[in-house]
């Protein structure tokens, strides 16, 4: 496997940035120092990171609340994220919307919305502009579990199909819609059974593997790249915590989480990390590099200024 | 000046735009190999070739979906709704994700979803309906609905460029019912401006669409008894043009809105709240509306015909307005 030290100490890097970043906001929303709700993927972050890693500076993303990883990845920054969460003018959203409902579109993000699987037809819009005009660029879709229920993640990925659009779809099967487990959202065991349907390669992968999701996303961004269609790829995970923090996920059994506990992403990483014989010191610099982003970001964020109230009414319209 | 049929403008239109600018593509159900459901895009497949002419899986969401992910990245798509009617089913798209895009983001999303709505076709309760007020109510978008070939024209090009969702309601009936002139070479109207298509002093007639034709009817035959009628087709209903509306029903004191959609919550509502609210010290009678009632719209002749308003009903409100 091509992945050097370089690669490996930057999946490193945007995994415990992630992690971070989305503890810091559970500490803040405890505090009451944030507003609204507050969304995190803790155990999900090799998805995010290990997909969009594996991706061209031009491609499109088109994330969901689970995908910090792929916006850092993506080049936004944890102040914007900490701006975002405190609904400063600072914020990729300048106080419109908040948590991770935010995108930059020089950035290639898609910003993500409420209503699961929207982004789903959406990316694959992105990959049929790229089509059109024979551009070499894919777009990237995330859904979960949950979203693959609607009517928009069977709309999407058919279309994607039948057009052979340049596009991967990467699903988060983290095994819980808020409440309802996988047995209660649908027959067959597996999300990709759904994916098998509209005729395009599919793959199952072990989500909390860092490497296996670089690389299988590589895979199928080069059959993208190179007019071969889409890919689904279906990542085996679990959601950590609840649907949100206000949530404690009661009805998720113990033992269930103490399973996926023993497979954290970031605690298998390191362990890949030593057997590789990246130096210790090289990852602590990196533990530093982040717990300082952390705290510059809160403190950039808690510094910024709150939106006037008149810019509620700007920018329903572009002119 | 030629005198085309409403469907050969928007024809007109769609062709002009493609042609002169590669970003805009077509999307939508049969409108390639067959020339769309009522063959506006006939021999679009030939000229433009498929990767611009693109027939979708019947899937409204996901096509209306892949026209944003399309506008976001630089294109100007332009969807076709096969009857308006099932635009509900990308309804979530169109409010959620295109409509609220640019206040969120500040990104625009320059599309236009075709929406052939309206009755009148005996085509019931599923292929005859005015979603027009959905999407009014729905900050982010604008919605259009022409009356006349040249207004069709000129503002399907003007939606096509304009970089914000727009809905554009073309009415069925005007398709093949409504001729007019149209010049030969190229122009635009802008979005946003009401159009007083007959002017007069009595009374302010507000409508748009097919009901601006049957207004025109009526209004001749008011003119026969000496009542004058300014008659105002909207053509834009957001961004709503409050501006000529207020003008004429200040010069005239008297108003009747009319419009081919439900009366509860409709346009009709809201010209008449701005009429209250702007202009209450210049009415010499109520706000009158006459619209289709609160049902679904029904199939058989004599159901529709009893649905639908017409000249006869319009003009007979006039009178009542007239006398009042």
């Amino acid at each position: 496997m091509g992945v050097g030290t370089e690669d490996l100490l930057k999946f490193y890097y945007y995994l415990i940035l992630t992690r971070g970043l989305e503890d810091r906001v559970i500490k803040l929303y405890r505090q009451g120092r944030i507003l609204g709700g507050c969304y995190v993927g803790s155990g999900e972050e090799a998805i995010s990171v290990g997909s969009a890693c594996a991706l061209e500076p031009g491609d499109v993303i088109a994330p969901t609340h689970r995908d910090l990883g792929a916006h850092l990845v993506k080049g936004v920054h944890p102040k914007e994220y900490m701006a975002q969460y405190l609904g400063r003018r600072t914020g990729l959203t300048r106080g419109k919307d908040g948590n991770v409902h935010f995108g930059d579109l020089s950035r290639h993000i898609i910003g993500f919305i409420s209503p699961m699987a929207d982004g789903i037809p959406v990316a694959a819009g992105a990959a049929l502009a790229f089509k059109i005009r024979r551009e070499p660029r894919i777009a990237v879709a995330y859904c979960g579990d949950g979203a693959s229920s609607r009517g928009d993640f069977h709309e999407g990925l058919n279309l994607a199909a039948v057009l052979t659009l340049p596009v991967v779809f990467i699903c988060h099967n983290n095994q819980y819609a808020y409440s309802v487990p996988l047995s209660r959202q649908m027959a067959v065991p597996h999300v990709a059974d759904r994916a098998k349907a509209y005729g395009f390669p599919t793959r199952i992968i072990d989500g909390n593997d860092v490497l296996a999701v670089y690389e299988a996303t590589r895979e199928a961004a080069a059959r993208a790249r190179s007019g071969g269609g889409p890919t689904f790829i279906e990542c085996k995970t679990m959601r950590m915590r609840g649907h949100a923090e206000h949530d404690d996920a009661s009805y998720v059994p113990r033992e269930l989480l103490e399973e996926w506990r023993r497979k954290d992403p970031i605690q298998r990483f390191e362990r890949t990390l030593r057997e590789r014989e990246v130096p210790e010191e090289s990852m602590r610099a990196v533990q530093v590099r982040v717990l300082k982003e952390i705290e510059d970001a809160v403190d950039f964020a808690e510094k910024s200024p709150l939106p006037d109230a008149h810019e509620a009414l700007e920018g329903v319209f572009a002119t | 000046m030629e005198e085309i049929t409403y469907l050969e403008a928007i024809r007109q239109a769609l062709w002009e735009e493609m042609d002169q600018d590669q970003r805009v593509f077509l999307l939508g159900e049969d409108i390639g190999v067959y020339g769309g459901a009522f063959k506006i895009t006939k021999g679009f497949l030939e000229k433009f070739g498929e990767e611009r002419v693109i027939d979708t899986p019947l899937a409204e969401s996901g096509f209306v979906g892949a026209a944003i992910g399309a506008a976001l990245v630089g294109m100007r798509p332009v969807v076709e709704m096969q009857f308006a009617d099932f635009i509900s089913c990308a309804f979530d798209q169109i409010v959620n994700m295109a409509a609220k895009h640019h206040y969120r983001l500040g990104e625009p999303v320059p599309m236009v979803i075709r929406a052939p709505y309206g009755g009148r076709l005996h085509a019931g309760p599923f292929h005859s309906q005015c979603p027009e007020a959905w999407f009014v109510h729905s900050p982010g978008l604008k919605v259009v609905a022409p009356s006349t070939p040249y207004d069709a024209k000129g503002l399907l090009k003007a939606s096509i460029r304009d970089p914000n969702p727009v809905i554009y309601c073309e009415h069925k009936y005007l398709y093949r019912h409504a001729k007019g002139e149209v010049p030969p070479g190229e122009y635009v109207l802008p979005l946003g401006q009401a159009d007083v298509k007959r002017q007069g002093s009595d009374i302010t007639l507000i409508t748009y669409g097919a009901m601006v034709q049957e207004g025109l009817e009526a209004a001749d035959q008011m003119s026969e008894q000496g009542i004058e009628v300014e008659l105002v087709d909207l053509r834009t209903l957001y961004p709503l043009d409050t501006e000529t509306i207020l003008a004429s029903v200040k010069k005239t004191g008297k108003t009747l809105i009319v419009h081919e959609a439900p009366q509860v919550c409709g346009i009709g509502a809201e010209i008449a709240a701005v009429i209250a609210q702007e202009a209450f010290r210049h009415l010499d009678a109520p706000v009158m509306r006459l619209t289709a009632p609160h049902t679904p719209v029904p199939f058989s002749s004599p159901l529709e015909d009893f649905y639908l308003p017409n000249a006869a009903k319009i003009a007979s409100k006039l009178k009542d307005l007239a006398s009042y």
